[in-house]
């Protein structure tokens, strides 16, 4: 055992100090000691930035434009998740139909936009669609169908991950234990009733963690938007930042800029959603004053 | 009572190749109070959920409250007259089954609300009296979780109660109680019985229950009705060996 023999090897005196090392480590909370690796990690990134000749003067001068374009992100994730929600909750009552063209439309846009990449769909809408309307429609009906960056960019991400929070519905609606459905259909409630009244009702319940996580994820992916060259009124951080560092030089200090915005905004609402996971469990425990 | 009002007619039923049911003819006449039992695996409770259809029969016939179903494919007409067939039908599950995102009361409006053309206000008296024959209207604002399992299916019984059956059908409704809360729902059951106005379709182990309040009692085995009559002729006549073997074995 070649452990138990370093430890011998090891003079009495050291090894004293190595112990006693060990257990006034033991008195600072695990937290603070993760505290201290965060703060050395920041430390380092810091000395890093300044030695590459970070220009904070130049962040004081441009960093405002970046941090303002965060209503863009907002803007376009809240619009987005909404879109996507609808799409996700036909998509999942069609996975769940017996109807082939329900089951065959959701099982196609699944499959389609689940399996190809968000970056590619985004310019699918951006600039195959036009040349497809074209082709098929009259020119006066064809130009409904040629967008600004904007609505394509969010038309995009919304059936994207609509596509994804479709399997998350349908799991949402198929979790809730089948005696459910069965005692509505006694009591003489038809389908659609069962399933507006009795089903989505407890598969809302489930699916709300799961779609928090997605549009956590979707806040981020709207930086994407910014590829297909929106406009300034409509840049996003990320957007803002590559306009503004490409001008001057500065890409350093306007992609972390960008990059920062977007961490605290994913910081926010994972602590709402922590809170609000919270709250929706309580109609579910037995104690408590909730429910 | 010169029509029966429960008449099932060679009723066959397979899930897959295995054959569950293999051929039930029983007539059941208004106020009825009939206990189904036998093995598991007998047939019994695949029986009772054809009776509302919550199972599609293979083969056979069933009618309802003058509502007569023939196996079948689901089309809108047939799933029509299934509908108006539970709606005459309460049912009662092993496991409640109650709607755990509302209250108890809402539970027992649910169906009602939606499906008769009672006004609200009725709906909502009607339910309250139904809580109150249950020994729950203190607990209609409650959620079915904070209730005892007992209590669940209490309200469950109201809630099936809620539409005004003609037909109540019970699925083992004790069998996932503890023991020291059977008696409660037995009794809410045995008030129901004596009320002589609702027909009861009881598949159950309780033969104490059986005893005191069925007119008739039908011993499934093997997918077939083997053996049926009063209470008096099962337990204290001369029966086919396989319906003596299980009476000796559940008693």
């Amino acid at each position: 055992m070649s452990n138990t023999r370093t430890v011998e090897a090891v003079p009495h005196q050291r090894h004293g100090l190595a112990e006693s090392l060990e257990i006034a480590s033991l008195k600072v909370p695990f937290r603070m000691k993760v505290a201290l690796v965060w703060l050395v990690i920041g430390g380092l990134l810091l000395v890093g930035f300044l030695k590459s000749g970070f220009d904070i003067a130049w962040m004081g001068d441009h960093a405002a434009a970046i941090v303002k374009a965060v209503w863009v992100t907002i803007a376009f994730s809240i619009i987005a998740i909404a879109c996507a929600v609808v799409l996700a909750l036909l998509g999942a009552l069609g996975r769940v139909s017996r109807n082939p063209i329900a089951y065959g439309v959701s099982g196609f846009y699944t499959s389609f936009f689940r399996g190809t990449p968000l970056i590619v769909q985004l310019f699918l809408w951006y600039l195959a669609l036009p040349q497809l309307a074209l082709g098929l429609l009259p020119e006066q009906y064809a130009t409904w169908f040629i967008w600004p960056a904007q609505v394509a960019g969010i038309v995009g991400i919304a059936f994207n991950y609509g596509a994804y929070m479709t399997e998350i519905f349908r799991s949402g609606i198929e979790a809730v234990p089948h005696g459910q459905a069965e005692a509505a259909a006694a009591l003489g409630m038809s389908s659609s009733q069962q399933m507006r009244r009795i089903i989505l009702p407890q598969a809302t319940r489930i699916v709300i963690p799961p779609t928090g996580n997605e549009f956590i994820a979707m806040m981020k992916d709207t930086a994407l938007i910014g590829l297909l060259g929106t406009t300034l009124m409509w840049a996003d951080p990320f957007r803002m930042a590559q306009l503004s560092g490409k001008a001057d030089f500065r890409n350093l200090e306007a992609l972390i800029a960008a990059a920062l915005v977007y961490w605290g905004l994913t910081a926010i609402f994972s602590f709402f959603q922590r809170k609000l996971e919270e709250r929706m469990s309580k109609g579910y425990v037995r104690q408590g004053k909730g429910a | 009572m010169a029509e029966p009002h429960v008449r099932v007619s060679n009723l066959h039923k397979s899930f897959g190749a295995l054959e569950v049911l293999k051929g039930v003819d029983i007539e059941i006449n208004a106020g009825e109070v009939v206990v189904v039992f036998g093995r598991s695996g007998s047939g019994k409770s695949t029986f009772l959920r054809c009776i509302n259809f919550l199972e599609e029969p293979t083969v056979g016939t069933i009618e309802v409250a003058g509502i007569s179903i023939g196996a079948g494919s689901p089309t809108r007409h047939r799933r029509k007259q299934i509908q108006s067939v539970r709606k005459t039908c309460g049912m009662v599950f092993q496991q409640f089954n109650l709607f755990p995102h509302m209250s108890v009361l809402d539970n027992v409006m649910e169906a009602p609300r939606r499906i008769s053309s009672d006004s609200a206000t009725a709906v909502k008296d009607h339910a309250m009296s139904l809580l109150a024959d249950v020994g729950l209207a203190d607990k209609a604002a409650e959620y079915p979780i904070r209730l005892s399992g007992g209590q669940q299916q209490r309200v469950a019984i109201a809630r099936a109660l809620a539409m005004k059956p003609q037909v109540m059908l019970f699925d083992e409704p004790t069998s996932a109680l503890d023991p020291e809360l059977i008696h409660e729902v037995l009794s809410v059951m045995r008030s129901l019985a004596n009320d002589h106005s609702t027909t009861m379709i009881v598949v159950t182990h309780e033969m104490g229950f059986a005893r005191e309040v069925a007119s008739r009692m039908c011993f499934f085995h093997e997918g077939v009705i083997l053996e049926q009559g009063t209470p008096e002729q099962m337990f204290d006549g001369s029966r086919l060996p396989e319906t003596q073997r299980f009476l000796n074995a559940v008693m």
